[in-house]
């Protein structure tokens, strides 16, 4: 599409031109220069197979990007940019637009230099090489992984306009890599263990304190994302998987995980990660993501760009306590539901894509998605989670989204009452 | 322990369980040296296990600070531009708008001199020696009044005697008991009192960023 070159041509020039050829369809049908002038990708060659040994997406999705919201951090080296959510399709996020989350920057790791130490309470403390650690048993497991602060810039109020903002703190990926557990057996964890720390090799030296239980029950020490090797600001060559919980815990650059008989309240889960209620006390280690989801298209970055008729409606689900069981959709702003149509693998703590096709009379919307899953949790609007949380959580904000569409098609992030 | 991760161990990977014991059969890895645990076991708890030897003043620590902190974190740790504040806030925690810092947020000392020691100062991680890793958290300490004295020696030996203002402002996850989102059928038709309506736009902040961003 010509926008993703101009940036002056307005969304509302483009939604005119649309309608207008639309329009001049039902009258008398031009022919369309498309199939009438020879375009040069006929005539002319294309590039060969030597011209891009890692491909790239064609440049006409040029828009498909992580994105930052510059004035929300000091230093984009200890900040957070967003997946692109309206632009993708199915359940899993490509490697290169998994949003990115870190505290001291990139670390550049070389592989042959990089070790995982596991010391504390255990008989034996190890060093593993990675060569080591790609010589255990491996699984390969689909689980997304969100932010805790995902949707936290909307406590207060809609605030930002597109899904990418409010949501875009979420990845799904396909995760290969060894059970924890494994290498703590090798190891030998003493009885009186109850935690474990993992630890990053970066600049900010990661950690969080995990249940010893949590460690031995899914976690994963995994070297690839998606068939590749971890991308650098993914943890390359090593994070841990710590499957529903929240990201924050899912250390990259890994390098030592310490197992304890008490945990750490370090930094990140006392300053940060802890949920404030009204009255002034705050919830720790909330660590399982609630059940959540969100319509992708339409969406603000994503107006509805056709005359009334046949419409799709997309959207995404996932729960950190198991699968998604179903997601009602509503258009009327939340009064009336109807059940939307879950298409794809369903695994637990993964994103489910979720569809809903009607008929589009032409007339604003009020679009909402509310998601139920299979133990049970069902997502709450946006008062029902002020009323028992307050404004001041930051964290774990899983409350239904409204997007308004205008009759133009143009789509604003809205809160309905 | 190690029975229950053989169980585990064999129903996820039945065919190897045929032969001797699953657990400790890998043979990977190679035991970490004293020395090379000492280089990377950093960490600090609560009940002070983990701190090196080692003593500072907040009076010292003023120094320290003064060069390596304050160009960030402000001479009186107010946080310049949107670099992190680190004094004050207290007694604001039940406020509409709270400032969470190390006075009036963080319940364990011991955090302090852990984060310090090993994130700071930001683009020179791990640099400060131990003493004035002390002396900076004492400093910090002093600026959030909850050290008094200046002079007041903070050590390895006298570090579990700071009590922290909100050590006790955490409670559990209390989700599931508390919020009452489980469980309940979802309401399909006439779910609201009547038609609904926007009630507060985005685009009155227009905080997003644009395209070109
Ligand atoms: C270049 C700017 C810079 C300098 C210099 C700096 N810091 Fe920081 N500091 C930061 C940033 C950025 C963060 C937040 C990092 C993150 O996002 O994880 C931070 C976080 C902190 C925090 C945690 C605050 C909270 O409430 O969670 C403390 C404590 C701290 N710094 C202390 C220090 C001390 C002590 C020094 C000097 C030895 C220092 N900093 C030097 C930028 C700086």
């Amino acid at each position: 599409m010509a926008n993703s070159d101009n940036p002056t041509l307005s969304r509302r020039a483009m939604l005119g031109g649309v309608a207008g050829s639309a329009a001049l369809a039902t009258v008398a049908r031009a022919n369309d220069p498309a199939i009438t002038e020879m375009q040069e990708w006929t005539q002319y060659l294309g590039d060969g197979v030597d011209a891009a040994p890692y491909g790239v997406p064609s440049e006409y999705e040029a828009d498909a990007v992580r994105r930052d919201v510059p004035w929300l951090t000091a230093d984009p080296v200890s900040s957070v940019n967003f997946t692109p959510l309206h632009k993708l399709e199915g359940i899993i996020t490509p490697n290169g637009l998994c949003f990115e989350r870190h505290h001291g920057g990139v670390a550049q790791i070389d592989p042959a230099m990089h070790r995982l130490m596991i010391n504390g309470l255990v008989d034996k403390p190890l060093v593993f090489t990675m060569e080591d650690i790609k010589r255990f048993p491996r699984e390969n497991r689909i689980y997304f992984l969100e932010c805790a602060a995902n949707t936290g810039m909307e406590w207060r109020g809609a605030q930002l306009n597109g899904c990418q903002f409010t949501h875009g703190m979420v990845h799904c990926v396909m995760y290969t890599g060894v059970p924890l557990r494994y290498l703590l057996e090798e190891a030998g964890v003493k009885t009186n263990a109850k935690w474990i720390m993992p630890e990053g090799a970066d600049a900010s030296a990661m950690t969080r304190s995990i249940p010893l239980d949590k460690a031995l029950d899914d976690c994963l020490i995994a070297f690839a994302m998606n068939g590749e090797a971890l991308r650098p600001e993914q943890g390359y060559p090593l994070r841990i998987v710590v499957p529903g919980w929240e990201g924050n815990m899912w250390v990259k650059w890994l390098r030592r995980i310490e197992v304890g008989d008490e945990p750490w309240h370090h930094r990140e889960e006392t300053s940060k990660y802890t949920d404030l209620l009204e009255g002034g006390k705050a919830r720790r280690f909330t660590w399982e993501m609630d059940v959540k989801s969100v319509i992708t298209n339409p969406s603000p970055q994503a107006p509805i760009t056709h005359e009334k008729g046949h419409t799709v409606l997309s959207g995404l689900a996932w729960s950190g306590r198991g699968n998604i069981k179903r997601v009602d959709v509503s258009i009327d702003g939340g009064r009336n539901w109807r059940p939307a149509r879950i298409d794809g693998p369903s695994h637990d703590k993964a994103l489910h894509r979720f569809y809903h096709e009607f008929d589009w009379d032409g007339s604003p919307l009020l679009l909402q998605s509310r998601a139920v899953d299979s133990e049970g949790w069902v997502q709450p609007t946006k008062d029902a989670l002020r009323d028992v949380r307050g404004t001041e959580s930051i964290y774990h904000n899983n409350s239904i989204q409204t997007w308004h569409v205008r009759k133009g098609g143009e789509v604003e992030n809205v809160e309905v009452g | 322990m190690s029975k229950w991760v053989d169980t585990a161990l064999c129903t996820a990977a039945f065919v190897m369980c045929a032969g001797p014991s699953f657990a400790d059969a890998f043979g990977l890895g190679r035991p970490a040296t004293p020395a090379e645990i000492a280089a990377w076991d950093i960490d600090i708890r609560p009940d002070g296990a983990g701190l090196p030897i080692g003593q500072g003043t907040a009076a010292e620590g003023e120094e320290v600070y003064s060069e390596q902190c304050a160009v960030c974190h402000g001479d009186f740790g107010e946080g310049i531009d949107r670099w992190p504040i680190l004094v004050g806030g207290g007694d604001t925690l039940e406020n509409d708008r709270p400032v969470k810092t190390i006075g009036s947020y963080w319940p364990y000392a011991s955090t302090i001199w852990d984060y310090v020691h090993r994130a700071m100062p930001f683009g020179e991680a791990q640099s400060l020696e131990d003493d004035e890793v002390y002396a900076i958290t004492a400093y910090l300490l002093y600026m959030n009044d909850i050290l008094e004295d200046d002079e007041a020696v903070l050590s390895n030996e006298t570090f579990s005697d700071i009590v922290m203002p909100n050590v006790d402002g955490f409670i559990e996850d209390g989700r599931v008991e508390i919020d009452g989102m489980k469980g309940v059928e979802p309401c399909m038709n006439d779910c609201t009192d009547g038609p609904v309506s926007v009630t507060m736009r985005a685009r009155v902040l227009d905080v997003t960023p644009d395209a070109e961003n």
